[in-house]
């Protein structure tokens, strides 16, 4: 996971996270997901694989699910970065959280944030959503726990709630 | 608060903080000073070390230390395997205590399997301690290497160690073999199988880490990591690994990102960053990463077996037999060998009374990555084998594979019915949920929902699976009988403080159960209080009472009656107290909904809070009682408890691709009662998805030389949501006579008979080309291979 390019220097990087104007110097063969969670502290997004394949590290770039661990730190150069953090109403639940919460779509949480951020994309993208649709979108991200039963429940239901036809 | 708060599907309150991406993570922890730890794997499956040269590494920049094999000496012993093979003749690596041991942390003359580790390194950052890794020169001798159990006990093949003859852990056996080979002989039918289950990877979305911290003051080790049984690997840490004071070693379980069996193992990072911690002088923290995860993990399944089946042309079984050689991999896991032999072999009987059964099983070391638990460990390989033997019988006598199950099925008046094989199983109407779930699949139209598939080009299948599965670890006699090191109580702890807020403090750690909810619901109940009022804490060995472990489904089943009998503890005390000051016995005093009173005099009432305060104070108890709210439990079960179910899978094959569609999933299960609906579903749906993955895609590939090939998520494949459709889930609910709740495993058992009904369901789907069996996973180039070699075979064109 560490490729061996030039490293001991660092490149500006200027950016948003979270709505915050961000200055950093970083490696070039930093990976988004690493600066997030060791430069910036927000541990939110996860490392499941390293490969993109799990999408526990999925953030938002331009209201965009992007896999962190996918992408290097300097491609964010005056990007807009949405963590789960950021994400975050202040208190309490976004309505998608809190219909997870409703059908217990989380288990041992290490997928729960990419997927938040995953689905919170869809549902602002689509008002009209199918079972089969909610189930291709998340296939980029990967849940041992729940088999994705409760959690695309809880989509629907939130599909439903926006005033949607939900069609199953 | 009078409504029932045990058995409602209460929302977890560990929920909204996971929503949050709140909880931390081993993964997410940092502390002062805290330096990184990467390991230099073993390139090879299997090859002698001439020599490791460190020196270009060491002058690396932010190396701090370098460590090898033989620099362990004396520093760290072996680890030690805690359960062996029960009954028989078993070989292990050496251990000093004369246990039997599972090999070094770090390789010393010899590597044995892909992921053995052979150096470990310290740096400041987890960066430069990798690229040191890349800078060791090891100079190997390769040696070949067998990766099959039949291979590895074939004359003149490699040996992996010196003290284990001919690779063979042990040859364990169990039932009656003569009985069984006489019935087999005088059977009308006899029905052959051989079948290969094979290897998975458990594949928790978490890698596994470790966090070594050493206070050079007081010379006290404290590991914070993914373990999902902290006292117990305080145990083996510090007795038989560190040779430390029990006393000198705290262990913390962190939120844990799933585990499902394999964070309960002892794992040569977890002294490693002990040791470490103690050589440079500051916290030194282990991540593992996929890679290494898929390398070194243990892995589960791997049983090839050679079964017979033995009836009557009417349909009753007479007799079951299985030869099985079970691959242990390089090592013994901490509970490997245990889990391939007793549990899987002890369960091949299944749902069924058969009157002569018998099963051995060669445990056998190779070189891949070592056996250990995955979600219905030993009890779902079990149930695939006889599952698919049942239906096997059926097909070869012309019955409907229900029919069969029905007349062999044990009967409810029968329970508990000893299973010949050491299992007594203590309740249920095993025929009940098979009834049930044929009824919701529309079994009984099955041949028009076929024809109706047929016209649009798929080829549907119905496929049937039963199971009982021996659950809740327990009780420590019965188990050191099995060859476990070990005893298997749990334990709880209830505080009541003086504002009436209660802390319960359990011995079982969670992986993602919502233990804190669940087990606040038992204190809830007996309390009749708010549940927002107990507090739970668990997975700190310096603050929990002991437990052994979260394994085999016993954490609710084994841990919640503790819990309830000291719950029970603190109402006995109240009511006492009550009694004291309403001036009456304490058997007039009821207490109930959160109040003691004394029937018909309701008025006079003592809350919780009330007794909760009065008994903080001391001032006016009963003679001889002691003050405060502080009481402990501990509970060991009578025996295992055995939930059991059965399920339908209807699938649909493609006849141009042979790819599966699982269609419809009805699953019922009985795992006794329910301490939380929406937690228990939640457990069977996962437990499915984990059968289903099995059955359709999972496998881990080795090469010859020992090589992985699945060696990410994008070479072994799990399901993703568009692979399963919404199961259809019924349940009943009989209590088991074992613990005081009638609570049964739940968090594995729903996995026991998944990949043998979906197994089972495709080859219903291909019976009418005359294919009887698969091994899994069944990808599409399984099935459409044998679609296009069945019918190639029929002279027909493809």
């Amino acid at each position: 996971m560490f490729p061996c390019l030039v490293w001991g220097f660092g490149m500006h990087i200027s950016l948003s996270v979270n709505d915050r104007a961000t200055e950093s110097e970083v490696e070039p063969r930093a990976l988004l997901v690493d600066y997030l969670r060791e430069d910036l502290g927000l541990t939110g997004a996860k490392v499941g694989c390293d490969t993109g394949q799990c999408g526990s590290c999925t953030v938002l770039m331009g209201g965009r699910a992007v896999k962190s661990c996918a992408m290097l730190a300097v491609q964010c150069q005056g990007a807009e970065i949405t963590t789960i953090e950021g994400a975050n109403p202040a208190t309490g639940l976004t309505d998608l959280q809190e219909a997870l919460w409703t059908q217990h779509g989380v288990q041992c949480g290490f997928c729960t944030p990419g997927m938040v951020l995953a689905l919170q994309q869809l549902l602002a993208d689509e008002k009209v959503l199918t079972e089969e649709r909610v189930r291709r979108e998340l296939a980029g991200n990967l849940c041992r726990c729940t088999g994705y039963q409760s959690v695309v429940r809880a989509v629907l239901s939130v599909a439903g709630q926006n005033g949607g036809p939900v069609d199953e | 608060m009078s409504e029932q708060v045990l058995g409602s599907p209460v929302k977890p309150r560990e929920d909204p903080a996971l929503l949050r991406g709140e909880r931390e993570y081993t993964a997410d922890l940092v502390r002062p000073g805290m330096v990184h730890m990467e390991f230099l794997r073993s390139e090879h499956g299997h090859a002698r070390i001439r020599s490791i040269d460190t020196a270009a590494a060491l002058a690396m920049p932010g190396v701090l230390k370098i460590v090898t094999g033989p620099d362990l000496e004396g520093h760290l012993m072996p680890l030690p395997c805690i359960w062996v093979p029960g009954g028989v003749e078993s070989h292990f690596p050496p251990h000093p205590y004369g246990l039997p041991g599972a090999g070094t942390a770090l390789a010393t003359d010899r590597v044995r399997f892909i992921g053995d580790p052979v150096a470990a390194i310290v740096a400041e950052t987890r960066a430069q301690a990798a690229e040191a890794a890349r800078a060791i020169r090891v100079e190997y001798e390769v040696l070949p290497a067998v990766v099959t159990p039949q291979a590895a006990l074939a004359e003149g093949a490699p040996q992996l160690h010196d003290a284990v003859p001919g690779n063979l852990n042990a040859l364990w056996s169990c039932g009656d073999a003569a009985g069984t080979d006489k019935a087999i002989a005088d059977a009308p039918v006899v029905v052959d199988l051989e079948l290969h289950n094979r290897r998975t990877i458990n594949s928790p979305l978490e890698p596994r880490g470790a966090l070594g911290e050493y206070d050079a003051r007081t010379g006290d080790y404290t590991l914070t990591g993914t373990s999902q049984s902290p006292h117990n690997h305080r145990f083996l840490l510090a007795a038989l690994v560190l040779g430390i004071p029990f006393t000198k070693l705290r262990i913390v379980s962190p939120e844990i990102g799933g585990s499902f069996g394999t964070k309960g193992y002892l794992y040569p990072d977890m002294p490693l960053v002990l040791h470490l911690a103690k050589e440079v002088g500051r916290p030194v923290k282990w991540t593992d990463d996929r890679y290494g995860l898929m390398r070194s993990t243990v892995q589960g399944r791997d049983h090839r077996q050679y079964a017979k089946i033995a009836g009557t042309r009417d349909g009753k079984i007479t007799a079951l037999r299985c030869t099985s050689y079970a691959n242990l991999g390089a090592y013994p896991s901490t509970i490997g060998p245990g889990v391939a032999t007793a549990l899987m072999g002890r369960s091949i009987t299944g749902t069924y009374d058969i009157e002569h059964a018998f099963c051995e099983v060669y445990a056998t070391f190779t070189n891949t990555v070592p056996l250990g638990a995955q979600r219905g460990s030993g009890r779902a390989e079990a149930t695939f084998l006889t599952e698919r033997l049942v239906d096997r019988f059926a097909a070869t006598i012309g019955m409907d594979p229900a029919e069969v199950r029905r007349l062999n099925m044990i009967k409810p008046e029968q329970q508990p019915f000893d299973n010949r094989m050491g299992w007594l199983y203590d309740s249920g109407d095993y025929r009940e949920t098979l009834e049930m779930a044929l009824e919701r699949a529309g079994y009984a139209d099955r041949e028009a929902t076929r024809r109706s598939a047929r016209e649009r080009g798929k080829l549907l299948g119905y496929g049937l699976a039963s199971y009982v599965a021996v659950c809740g670890v327990g009780p420590s006699p019965r188990i050191a009988k099995e060859g476990m090191l070990g005893g298997s109580w749990e334990s709880a702890n209830i505080r009541v403080h003086p504002d009436g807020e209660t802390t319960l403090t359990i011995g079982v750690t969670t992986t993602g159960q919502s233990h804190e909810t669940t087990f606040g619901q038992i204190v809830a109940e007996e309390f009749g209080v708010d549940l927002g009022t107990v507090q739970v804490l668990h997975s700190d060995t310096f603050r929990a009472p002991y437990g052994q472990g979260t394994y085999g489904s016993r954490s609710f089943s084994v841990g919640g009656p503790a819990v309830r009998l000291a719950a029970r503890k603190v109402v006995d005390k109240m009511r006492a107290v009550a009694a004291h000051q309403f001036g009456v016995s304490p058997e007039k005093v009821v207490y109930e909904g959160g109040k003691a009173f004394v029937p018909g005099s309701e008025d006079k009432a003592k809350t919780f809070s009330d007794l909760a305060m009065a008994i903080w104070y001391g001032w006016d108890l009963p003679a001889g009682m002691e003050p405060a709210i502080d009481e402990t439990s501990v509970f060991d079960p009578a025996d295992f408890n055995y939930p059991y179910g059965a399920h339908v899978a209807i699938v649909e094959v493609d006849e141009a691709t042979g790819a599966v569609d699982l269609v419809r999933y009805i699953a019922v299960n009985d795992v006794g009662v329910v301490g939380n609906p929406l937690v228990v579903d939640g457990q069977i749906e996962g437990s499915i998805v984990h059968g289903v993955g099995q059955a359709l895609m999972e496998v881990a590939r080795y090469d010859e030389s020992g090589a992985l090939l699945t060696d990410n998520l994008d070479k072994y494949a799990i399901p993703r949501a568009y692979d399963v459709p919404f199961f259809e889930l019924d349940r009943t609910e009989t209590p088991t006579q074992h613990n005081p709740l009638g609570a049964k495993g739940a968090g594995e058992a729903a996995t026991v008979p998944v990949a043998a009904a979906v197994t089972n369901a495709v080859c219903d789907a291909l019976a009418g080309l005359g294919i009887t069996h698969l091994d899994m996973p069944l990808t599409p180039e399984t099935v459409w291979r044998a679609m296009n070699e069945a019918t190639v075979g029929k002279g027909e064109k493809r």
